[in-house]
């Protein structure tokens, strides 16, 4: 099939207008949940100026002074707005619970968080798509139940009971790694992080096989495997030719590990008490410092979104009939 | 078994019949389970009860197989006990999920329009956020108790029912016994229920044994974090906060517990599994 030049603009037409749709969707989704999260300020048990003033003695002058800083006597859509204008410019306002300001005090724990799920993630995928790539091969030999008891067993055990057990283990039994903490810094966080790390790469793992595994076994089924094959080409190339198509729906369950990622990073950093956003999170949430929570939840709400809209669009361009097809319609 | 089921079956790959052997374990560690549920009240009855003077056991003491921990209540008594809280959640949240999954799935994927759109659009911003963040955030910051935790979960796992029964639905709908039924002029909502549905139920029950397990993990994670159970309370989630710090003293404190979670969640995982790949064969598109 030849395609003319003017088949060429209206298919980039329809693509454009595809992605127009869909960055418009995510802003939608998005603009809702920020309604949700700063209603939850309100909603709150207790009275919202008793919340906000934590520890402190509440005189009439602290009552005022947060009536101001919240604009509490403002109508409540003001509120909304001005609430939203400062989070947009990276003004979340005030922890209670650690006298700062809340993106110092995230900016202060995002690196240990950042350093942990990187190190997971790499581990995860060194180990998880070999092994899925190998299972798919050989379908049904004891590699493949290995990998399918392991992808099982890593899907369901929930993250702290793995840190636990590793932590009894390596700890106690084999006392190879440090039990708590984040050392410090340079190479020892890095030592720190080994365990907390592996116990987080056994849930990532688990998905990314399942999605490697699944992929794989399609693509060995098409034709152009049969056909590779029946040329003679090695097993190897083959191979490496059906992963290299069994990546695309690999890149899209991105956003499916993303979301195991975030609550994992919580509960591992919680096992080793590792001073993380994780860490942070739970005990903002036990202390009801909601300015630091609602920062979080947008800031993680923001981050899937994103990484789901360019999963959307790896897709898209990596796959020319995904393309064809989105644009067809 | 019908014979084009037979056929299906043998082309299958042999990996994707699960060893029955795992699938006849997991039944019964699951029974067994089941069996603590139903009678662990009565097997020990006074789980929590705290005693100075048998503080910190290791496990094999005369009397505490397991031991104790630091506020001398027996472990083995402690688990016993502890698995009514950690699995009544998560199945009511498995039932409720799927009862909320069967009404709003069939209702937009059968009638259409605004409707499936509304709920579609629910559905797409209860998965904006992961599911363990928003349980997290909103069971703390507002307090939840147990059977709050429950709900919220509830609402957070119906959107993988809703969109599962929906795309189920669809796919029956454009089926001509639809069809002969819309001639017979039968109400839509007895179409829906009575002709539609039973044709879904094997894929709504195969997700239901999988947001068991995921529900199972979900809850003993909040519990881990000190939400949703209150302190105090026999349950596996809260022995892992409360045994982290004896760990040397008594391990079973922790082990034990951490690995029952362990396994009842992948036992669940491995049925629904292979409820799925022995149910869904016609179902599945």
């Amino acid at each position: 099939m030849t395609i003319t030049p003017i088949a060429r603009a209206s298919q980039a037409r329809s693509l454009g207008r595809m992605l127009v749709v869909r960055v418009l969707g995510t802003i939608g989704i998005l603009l809702v949940l920020s309604i949700i999260v700063f209603s939850m300020l309100h909603l709150a048990p207790g009275d919202i100026v008793k919340n906000l003033l934590g520890n402190r003695a509440s005189s009439p002058e602290a009552i005022a002074a947060i009536r101001a800083q919240y604009n509490l006597d403002q109508p409540l859509y003001m509120q909304y707005l001005i609430w939203l204008g400062n989070a947009l410019t990276g003004d979340f306002g005030q922890s209670i619970r650690l006298q700062d300001s809340v993106s110092n005090v995230i900016g202060s724990r995002l690196g240990i968080t950042a350093a942990l799920s990187g190190l997971a993630f790499l581990l995860a995928l060194v180990v998880a798509v070999p092994l899925g790539v190998q299972s798919a091969v050989r379908s049904g030999s004891w590699i493949d139940r290995f990998a399918t008891g392991f992808g099982i067993v890593g899907l369901s055990a929930p993250t702290f009971a793995v840190g636990l057990l590793l932590l009894y283990v390596f700890a106690f039994y084999v006392p190879i790694f440090p039990v708590y903490g984040a050392g410090d810094g340079g190479l020892d966080t890095l030592w720190h992080l080994v365990l907390p790390a592996i116990t987080l790469a056994l849930g990532l793992g688990a998905i990314i096989l399942k999605l490697t595994r699944t992929a794989m076994l399609r693509e060995l089924e098409t034709d152009y495997v049969t056909f590779g094959r029946a040329r003679g080409l090695p097993d190897r190339q083959v191979h490496l030719i059906a992963l290299r198509n069994a990546a695309i729906p690999i890149v899209t369950g991105a956003s499916l590990v993303l979301t195991f990622l975030v609550g994992g990073t919580v509960l591992a950093e919680t096992t080793f008490a590792l001073p993380g956003l994780g860490t942070l999170l739970q005990g903002s949430v036990l202390f009801k410092d909601i300015a630091v929570v609602q920062a979080l939840t947008l800031l993680v709400a923001v981050t899937i979104a994103i990484i789901a809209l360019l999963a959307d669009l790896a897709y898209i361009f990596l796959d020319p009939r995904i393309r064809a097809k989105e644009s067809a319609q | 078994m019908s014979s084009t089921e037979a056929i299906v079956l043998a082309k299958l790959p042999r990996s994707r019949r699960r060893h029955p052997v795992a699938v006849w374990l997991s039944l019964a560690l699951l029974g067994l389970v089941a069996f603590l549920v139903l009678f662990g009240n009565l097997i020990a009855p006074d789980a929590t009860a705290q005693s100075i003077l048998d503080s910190l056991l290791p496990p094999g003491s005369p009397g505490h197989l397991l031991g104790t921990d630091e506020l001398g209540r027996d472990v083995l008594d402690l688990t016993i006990a502890g698995a009514a809280s950690a699995l009544v959640g998560p199945v009511c949240v498995a039932l409720g999920s799927m009862l909320l999954g069967i009404l709003l799935g069939t209702v937009a994927g059968y009638l259409r329009g605004p409707i499936d759109f509304i709920i579609g659009r629910w559905t797409d911003l209860l998965f904006s956020l992961p599911l363990l963040l928003a349980a997290i955030v909103v069971a703390g910051v507002f307090g939840a108790g147990y059977w709050m935790t429950v709900l919220l979960l509830i609402l957070l796992f119906s959107p993988s029912d809703i969109r599962i029964v929906r795309a189920g639905v669809m796919e029956q709908a454009a089926r001509p016994f639809v069809e002969a039924a819309q001639m017979l002029s039968l109400s839509k909502a007895r179409i829906m229920f009575t002709q539609v549905l039973p044709n879904v139920w094997s894929l709504v029950i195969t997700n239901s044994m999988l947001n068991v397990a995921f529900a199972l993990v979900a809850f003993s994670s909040l519990s881990f974090l000190g939400v949703g159970v209150a302190p105090g309370t026999a349950d596996w989630g809260r022995q892992l906060t409360d045994g982290r710090a004896i760990m040397i003293d008594n391990p079973a404190a922790v082990l034990v517990p951490a690995l029952l979670i362990i396994g009842v969640a992948s036992a669940a995982n491995l049925v629904g599994d292979w409820l799925g790949q022995n149910l869904t064969r016609t179902g599945r598109s």
